[in-house]
């Protein structure tokens, strides 16, 4: 019984994960004619959500905070761009795969060291990461090309399909890793390892009493994180052409942490709805200045001001953490919507 | 063997100022429990605002005065209006409350004074100091730094130790309920806690400033350098700080002599991996008290 309710859940996500690309390939491919750039726009999304979702599992629902996953994007990126360079007409899709197996095998190191590392220790060492790595691609220039990086040839499209727009293609193929990743994601989230990383999350002492084993878990959930991050490095590199230390600075993970923060920690549609806030906000800020006429320093930076002044009105909004605060937003609305209820009858 | 003499000094001098960060993040660890993510930018801030004093008043002291001063201001600020609500939450929070201030000020100092990279006076030369017709690697603002931080050091030392003010201080960071039950403030401490390791961060950002230049990410990998010091040094201890911090600027100058500058940040990364692996606690605390 309990095997066939587990694969009945994966059979739905699945069918979900097919419909929703469905939909948002119809939907892109109505959108381009109107306005390609909104597209290109789109396919950021693609890689930031993927890269969210792995993060909100890892923060959210095991309670490890990382400021790092924008250089494990790198990771990614950086092997996309050393595959493609040694082998210019190589799948895509072996190009990520490999890209995510670089990736989990960077996050291993990364990840023993986390199990051992608690609360500030890991976002310290997470964000040596961040800061420590752009330097390593700098320092071996003859390799990764120095500060100016490497390029990354164009995705384009069959010669069958080759009425089909640069940047539509690029969103089609950005919608396959994004709703495999968030359909194994959910999965795996039902199964006993996700069971395992929100119990860990809650009380690491409990959870070690129940028999499991608390760090081996925690390394598992921050590989697992690490590879979404390399997924999304490689379709990074894929969409803006280039690997390069300057794409991947600090805020990078921080605007990660700000995606996952709006959305919800710990919930994979917020994941999701953190990354077109990401994507989309600095670009709206950039429409609304024609209303406004911000000078150029504020409006470029506006944005972070704003994902930073998120941050600290969540904390302090919610003193108890975001999950305490929607489930008590929840529970109050459930609670308002029985009152209802037996008022009408 | 001279190569290794001459980073040896520049390792000391660079590793004072990292000291000194440590020292700001271990101060704000002891009495709150939080590390304070927005210490670099703090002092990236504070240093800002140093630069426009002194461009304006062309007196590089009084920009040094007013920018520790600013530390103080804007490190009790920070912890009276923000950090107060979520010191007795979960530590997630703290930590990402302290990360939205790093983003706000990267953000809005460059709204202010522009994100170009900006050249930062030194009192005294950057040069090479020539004795005779010898040449020692530390320069006359290297002496400096490593006087000054030294002086700070003391200074605090002297008022933790022999001061009512420290002993208070201590008291409400040890045991804070039952200081005030003793009829200790202990918020009013925690408040000028909070801008004295400001004032002594933002004594970090003047020295960094001359050599690294100043723009609004320069603090970023000193920040990592001074956790890692910190960490060394076990996160609880001011003397830790400072042996934390004199033995990560002797590393990473032998990192940056002889693997390249760029591998600076990394190696910092490794060493601190490496320490939390072999000695968690680190190596100035006995009790074990890595925990949060």
């Amino acid at each position: 019984m309990q095997r066939l309710n587990s694969r009945g859940t994966l059979v739905r996500h699945a069918l979900l994960g097919l419909g929703f690309v469905i939909a948002a390939a119809l939907v892109i491919w109505t959108l381009d004619p109107f306005n390609p750039f909104l597209v290109y726009q789109l396919s950021s999304v693609t890689y930031i959500a993927i890269a969210a979702a792995g993060l909100t599992v890892l923060t959210g629902l095991n309670g490890q905070l990382s400021l790092g996953h924008g250089a494990l994007m790198a990771i990614g990126a950086y092997t996309t761009a050393l595959l493609l360079k040694a082998a210019t007409d190589l799948n895509p899709a072996i190009v990520m795969a490999v890209a995510v197996v670089v990736t989990s095998v960077g996050s291993v190191i990364v990840g023993a060291a986390a199990a051992r590392l608690r609360g500030p220790y890991l976002a310290g060492a997470t964000l040596g990461l961040a800061v420590g790595l752009p330097g390593v691609a700098v320092r071996f220039s003859n390799v990764f090309g120095g500060d100016a990086g490497l390029n990354v040839p164009a995705l384009s499209s069959p010669d069958a399909l080759s009425t089909i727009p640069q940047e539509v293609w690029l969103a089609w193929v950005g919608l396959i890793p994004l709703a495999i990743t968030f359909v194994l994601l959910a999965n795996l989230l039902r199964t006993r390892y996700g069971r395992d990383f929100r119990a860990i999350r809650e009380d690491e002492i409990a959870s070690a009493l129940h028999g499991i084993r608390v760090a081996r878990t925690q390394v598992v959930a921050f590989v697992l994180s690490g590879a979404c991050a390399g997924l999304a490095g490689s379709l990074m590199a894929y969409t803006s052409n280039i690997a390069a230390p300057g794409s991947f600075p600090l805020t990078l993970s921080l605007e990660l942490l700000a995606a996952i923060v709006i959305g919800g920690l710990g919930t994979l549609p917020g994941a999701a709805w953190g990354a077109l806030v990401i994507v989309f906000v600095p670009n709206w800020i950039g429409t609304m200045n024609d209303a406004l006429h911000l000078p150029g320093p504020v409006r470029g930076q506006l944005p972070l001001a704003l994902f930073g002044a998120v941050f600290v009105v969540a904390m302090l909004a919610f003193p108890h953490g975001i999950q305490g605060g929607i489930q008590r937003l929840l529970l109050w609305r459930k609670a308002r919507r029985r009152s209802a209820a037996s008022a009408e009858a | 063997m001279n190569y290794f003499f001459v980073l040896t000094l520049t390792g000391i001098a660079a590793g004072m100022i990292y000291s000194a960060l440590a020292l700001a993040l271990v101060l704000i660890w002891r009495a709150t429990r939080i590390v304070n993510f927005a210490q670099g930018a703090l002092a990236m801030t504070t240093t800002y605002i140093a630069l426009a004093a002194i461009q304006a008043t062309e007196n590089y002291w009084l920009g040094f005065v007013v920018a520790l001063a600013a530390g103080l201001l804007l490190g009790a600020v920070a912890e009276r209006t923000l950090v107060r609500w979520v010191e007795a939450g979960p530590p997630l929070n703290a930590v990402i409350l302290t990360l939205g201030l790093l983003l706000i000020l990267e953000a809005v100092v460059p709204m202010i004074w522009g994100a170009q990279i900006r050249s930062f006076p030194a009192p005294f030369s950057i040069a090479a100091t020539q004795i005779g017709d010898r040449f020692i690697a530390l320069s006359p603002f290297n002496i400096f730094t490593i006087a000054i931080v030294l002086v700070v050091m003391v200074a605090m030392l002297l008022l933790f130790r022999y001061t009512g003010l420290g002993l208070r201080m201590r008291a409400s960071a040890f045991a804070p309920e039952i200081a005030r039950l003793l009829g200790v403030r202990v918020g009013r401490l925690l408040t000028f806690g909070w801008g004295l390791a400001t004032l002594t961060g933002a004594l970090a950002g003047l020295l960094v400033a001359p050599t690294l230049l100043l723009y609004p990410s320069n603090m970023d990998a000193i920040l990592v350098y001074g956790f890692t010091a910190a960490v060394l040094g076990g996160l609880d201890s001011p003397v830790g700080a400072l042996v934390g911090g004199l033995g990560i600027g002797l590393a990473l100058s032998y990192i940056g002599g002889y693997l390249g500058g760029d591998l600076e940040a990394i190696g910092a990364l490794v060493i601190l991996i490496g320490i939390l692996m072999i000695r968690p606690q680190g190596i100035f605390v006995h009790s074990a008290e890595r925990k949060a």
